[in-house]
């Protein structure tokens, strides 16, 4: 029959697609990724890829560069605003050795992965970055087994904001703060509240609660796990404990940066973590009830003399090893780690600049009121674990940490079971 | 003269004879020829576009995914895995640190395959029911005259007229716990960390987004239906009730079936509308974290192993269909010789 | 006689029928009919327009008041809309939305031809095999179609089309044509061939047969294939969030591009302004068409 030899020949060469596809360079972090020797001196054309330009920083930057450089014109391409999404998006176009992805702007928990599964150029050699006038942890979160793939262009960190009206001085440490929350009890509001529902935000707020307790969550060498020790579990008691006994309201657990920011806005509480990007809109939205009674202060820490430790936000900038013209990226680096270029992040994005020398700036201080609370914390930050299998690591510690906080696990077996969970994603 | 037999237009109350089939064999082979022509666009399109992807990742399930080299600390192919991937998902087989297998620990993705094959079935049961009942109920009202009916058809389209990701961004702001739904019930619920609100809170949405969907299928289904039907069981005193079971369900079960089926196998991938309102958490944390959603976490960990989930999502869906087919009987070959043989009436 | 939908027709019945205290009777009965269906529209109204409501509310709200409950419209502003649509910001709503109309039109169109070929072929023909080729059609609907992008992906950066509108719009047939050939066929199913064989005899070939007679009493059946097809292809994010470019992105990519002015800001405002733009094009769409999604069983030739 006609249509029996005609679906025999259509299987057979849909086999046969699919066998050329996957021995072809297929996907699943195949070989070696690109030639890192290839297209050093090249100069040209290049494509910046970044997400949402939130402040409209980018388009002027690259217009002046343009101006500058007419034979090596910059074009952007502009993500979502989803982290998730701008992930995929250039996993996807790594995966098919996409040569139009120049320079890309990369996360800071994305520089493991990518940096191992070889799609980025490695920052040594021609390509070696001065970091000396770079504030320390932005250098670390571009750094993968000692050799930097990604170099800092912006950064940001966890404040602590609070009622000034109720709570004169901002606490130091995490007792005093606990202490302050009979003045939120009297005043019928919730007390402190971070990001703890289960998305990326929790692994920020949980790994700021071990780090400023001395744990860690990997060793340095970026495989060791050390996440189930005394200091971890110090650390992660203080947020359970603050569940249990009221001090962090129960609906905190749906908590993201939006929702916290809206219940610190409307009054409904005394202390908040959250990004600097708070205080501006705290500041002007007309809703705000706290407009001029809020203050800001570096996260509190175990003892008086140690601010609390941040988890390091921000981003890097990187150049693809499939771009043809990285001698153009590298010098766009360059350019974006200018001091020109960081203080119109500032002035003009109120993004917080990776050069340690603009936090003394006077007149950034005044248009950025929180500059020094911010290079407070962003010089005592930690970078969450520098791993590729960092998709994994999240993940456990996420879902671990969510049932220790909603009382569904003690710390003891949440700590155990995420160490058991990120060794087992490191096992590949 | 042809040799068909010749059968006057009359309704459908007749049963015609079948056309004599003198020349049955070569009838046949021409009609598998125009068959041919008529289907082979449809089947090389979807060969194209599903097919291949589908047997590219069930090649890609029996590869291990890229393991890490200590030595230069950069991925390298991982080699063939037989069914190691598959036993990852379905026994929760992990490896240990000196290359034993254990049970996967808590965090791992693969701990939560039987729990989002329940998420997933529980919520293709609520919501397939509720869409049916809800639609049957939308398509009786869309189905009559009277005045202002435009506007009524045009309203119950507008849920699923909204792009998903909006409605799922609008849903998530209704059910924040600040938000307009607590403010309305005066209650506190923590809709997307709950256990139970966190899943009634996707059922709620979905079933608001979905409902029309069925609703335009099943008002189709009806159209077929010819006056006269009604007016004859009116006329033998049959109650609306009655009208309604005896009659009007019957004959629309095959639009019915052909809707509902179509619902099922959707609602088993589903994936915007949790994954954007509740992010699959709630409860300990899987409370609403179906198989699509799975499989796209499992994405960004290693493709393999998700290709394995994905074939494993795309058996069970099939499992699903083939029992749905079998047992409900959607009558999906019949022919014109069936018809005439007095299937109406 | 032709038929007409509904009560009306009962009505004619009964005013045909000698009068009795049938016509007292049943013209209270269709007065509390009329009542019952009419309460029940209107409950099924607030509850399809009620969550609608409240994003039209959202998206003439200032956006400093985000969260305010208040459920009716307060610190009016048209701000929203103008973000939506400011090309300044990035947001391409504009060229969003001519890419999606571009987008869902060549699906819709494609899908129903290639259903109408297969289901007539499938209803009406007789072949072997017709079992195996439903159940592919059907396993088409199976698969994930998470699972489906990174392949995709591959093979339309190896054949170059990248950011293309076939690229867009390929997928989407596929995506609508499971569903198109199975609503399509069971309505061929059910339509009376007789029709077909009669208007053969009298002298036209199968094709002119299958246009003049059998497609415009499947009429509703195409409408209602052709909204549900346009209407998801309207819906689709996942495979065009990672196949389009900026120049030729649906609204569901340029509405998840929206941002507020700051990082982790969720720009909920913008985001309802967004959705009610691009969602009201499709209720007028579908106010002109509804008529023809139910059907007056005419065109004559079925009632004898």
């Amino acid at each position: 029959m006609k249509a029996a030899r005609l679906s025999v020949v259509a299987g057979v060469a849909l086999i046969g697609l699919a066998l050329a596809g996957c021995t072809g360079g297929g996907s699943g972090g195949s070989s070696s990724g690109g030639d890192a020797s290839q297209n050093l001196t090249g100069k040209g054309p290049i494509t910046y890829v970044q997400g949402k330009d939130n402040s409209n920083v980018v388009r002027p930057l690259i217009a002046k560069w343009n101006a500058a450089h007419p034979d090596e014109k910059v074009t952007f391409k502009e993500q979502t605003d989803q982290a998730d999404q701008q992930h995929d998006d250039l996993v996807q176009h790594f995966q098919a050795k996409d040569s139009n992805y120049d320079v890309v702007d990369v996360d800071v928990v994305w520089t493991g992965e990518f940096a191992a599964k070889g799609w980025l150029q490695p920052l040594t050699g021609d390509f070696k970055m001065d970091n000396s006038a770079l504030l320390a942890p932005t250098v670390k979160s571009g750094t993968y087994n000692g050799t930097q793939y990604a170099a800092p262009q912006t950064s940001d960190g966890g404040i602590l904001y609070y009622r000034k009206d109720l709570v004169p001085t901002p606490p130091k440490t995490w007792d005093d703060m606990l202490k302050d929350c009979d003045i939120a009890k009297a005043n019928g509001i919730g007390c402190y509240a971070g990001q703890f529902a289960q998305y990326e935000g929790l692994t920020v707020n949980v790994a700021e609660a071990i780090n400023t307790n001395g744990g860690t969550i990997v060793g340095d060498d970026g495989k060791t796990v050390t996440v189930d020790s005394k200091q971890a579990n110090a650390g992660l008691s203080r947020l359970v404990d603050g569940f249990k006994n009221g001090q962090i309201p129960a609906e905190a657990i749906t908590y993201q940066e939006e929702q916290g920011r809206q219940a610190f806005e409307a009054g409904k509480l005394l202390f908040m973590r959250n990004w600097p990007y708070v205080y501006n809109l705290a500041k002007t939205d007309g809703s705000s009830t706290v407009k001029d009674t809020f203050g800001i202060a570096p996260l509190p820490g175990v003892t008086a003399d140690k601010p609390g430790v941040s988890s390091l936000g921000g981003h890097n900038a990187a150049i693809s090893v499939y771009s043809k013209h990285k001698a153009t990226a590298f010098a766009f680096l360059k350019f974006l780690q200018s001091e020109e270029t960081q203080k119109f992040f500032v002035t003009q994005g109120s993004l917080a600049p990776v050069l340690s020398s603009l936090y003394d700036d006077a007149d950034l201080n005044t248009q950025l009121p929180y500059l020094t609370t911010l290079k407070t914390s962003i010089e005592n930050a930690v970078p969450r674990p520098v791993s590729p299998f960092y998709p994994a690591i999240t993940k456990a510690v996420q879902d671990n940490s969510y049932a220790a906080l909603k009382g569904d696990k003690t710390v003891d077996q949440a700590l155990k079971d995420m160490a058991s969970a990120i060794q087992t994603a490191s096992q590949g | 003269m042809s040799a068909s037999n010749v059968v006057a237009p009359s309704s459908t109350n007749q049963s015609g004879k079948p056309p004599v089939r003198a020349g049955i064999k070569k009838n046949r082979r021409q009609q598998s020829r125009w068959a041919l022509y008529l289907i082979i666009p449809t089947l090389i399109l979807l060969a194209v576009v599903i097919g291949y992807p589908v047997v590219t990742a069930i090649v890609m399930s029996f590869q291990k995914d890229a393991g890490l080299d200590p030595a230069t600390g950069l991925f390298v192919q991982g080699g063939f895995a037989g069914f190691q991937n598959y036993a990852h998902w379905l026994f929760q087989q992990c490896m240990g640190t000196d290359g034993t297998t254990i049970a996967c620990p808590p965090g791992n993705l693969g701990s939560t395959f039987w729990n989002a094959v329940f998420v997933t079935f529980f919520f293709t049961v609520t919501t397939v029911i509720l869409e049916t009942v809800l639609g049957l109920w939308f398509a009786l009202i869309m189905n009559r005259a009277f005045r202002g009916r435009g506007f009524v058809r045009a309203a119950i389209l507008v849920p699923w007229a909204i792009p998903t990701a909006v409605t799922a961004k609008l849903w998530f702001f209704i059910f924040s716990v600040a938000g307009i739904a607590n403010a309305i019930l005066g209650a506190h619920i923590l809709w997307t960390s709950d256990e139970w609100a966190s899943r009634f809170a996707v059922i709620i949405a979905d079933t608001w987004k979905t409902t029309p969907f069925m609703a335009l299928l099943i008002l189709a289904g009806l159209q077929l239906i010819p006056e006269d039907v009604y007016e004859a069981a009116k006329m033998d005193g049959a109650s609306t009730l009655q009208r309604f079971w005896r009659v009007t369900m019957p004959l629309l079960k095959p639009a019915l079936m052909v809707a509902i089926l179509f619902r099922v196998l959707d609602a088993l991938r589903i994936y915007d509308l949790p994954a954007i309102l509740t992010g699959g958490g709630g409860g300990t944390g899987h409370a609403t974290t179906t198989l699509s959603i799975l499989v796209i976490d499992q994405i960004r960990q290693g493709f393999n192993s998700a290709a394995a989930l994905s074939t494993i999502t795309f058996i069970i869906i099939f499992l699903v269909a083939f029992i749905f087919v079998r047992i409900l009987g959607t009558n999906v070959v019949r022919t014109q010789e069936a018809q005439q043989k007095g299937a109406k009436e | 006689m032709t038929a007409v939908a509904g009560p009306a027709a009962a009505t004619a019945e009964a005013n045909a029928l000698p009068r009795t205290q049938t016509k007292r009777k049943g013209s209270s009965r269709r007065r509390n009919a009329g009542v019952r269906t009419g309460v029940q529209a209107v409950v099924i109204v607030l509850w399809c327009l009620l969550p609608f409501y409240w994003m039209v509310v959202t998206s003439f709200r200032d956006v400093g008041y985000t969260f305010d409950t208040t459920p009716w419209f307060t610190h009016f502003t048209w701000d929203n809309y103008a973000t939506a649509f400011s090309t300044n910001l990035g947001n391409h709503l504009g060229q969003a939305l001519l890419n999606s109309l571009i987008i869902g039109v060549c699906v819709t169109v494609v899908s129903l031809v290639f259903g109408i070929f297969a289901s007539y072929a499938l209803a009406r023909l007789d072949f072997r095999f017709k079992g195996i080729v439903l159940g592919i059609i059907l396993a088409a609907s199976m698969f994930p179609g998470v699972a489906l992008i990174t392949p995709l992906f591959q093979l339309f950066t190896s054949i170059g089309w990248m950011g293309t509108y076939q690229a867009l719009i390929i997928p989407q047939i596929s995506f609508a044509l499971p569903l198109t050939v199975y609503t399509l066929s069971s309505f061929f199913r059910e339509m009376p061939w007789d029709l077909e064989e009669a208007a053969r005899i009298d002298g036209c070939t199968q094709a002119q047969a299958f246009r003049k007679i059998i497609l415009p009493l499947a009429a509703p059946a195409v409408f209602t294939t052709a909204i549900l097809a346009f209407i998801s292809s309207w819906n689709e994010f996942l495979i065009s969030s990672q196949l389009s470019s900026d120049a030729t992105q649906p609204v569901t990519v340029a509405i998840a591009s929206f941002t507020g002015s700051q990082p982790h800001q969720e720009p909920y405002t913008a985001v309802m302004a967004a959705g009610t733009i691009v969602t009201v094009p499709l209720i007028i769409l579908v106010l002109i068409f509804q008529r023809r999604i139910v059907a007056g069983l005419t065109a004559g030739g079925v009632k004898g």
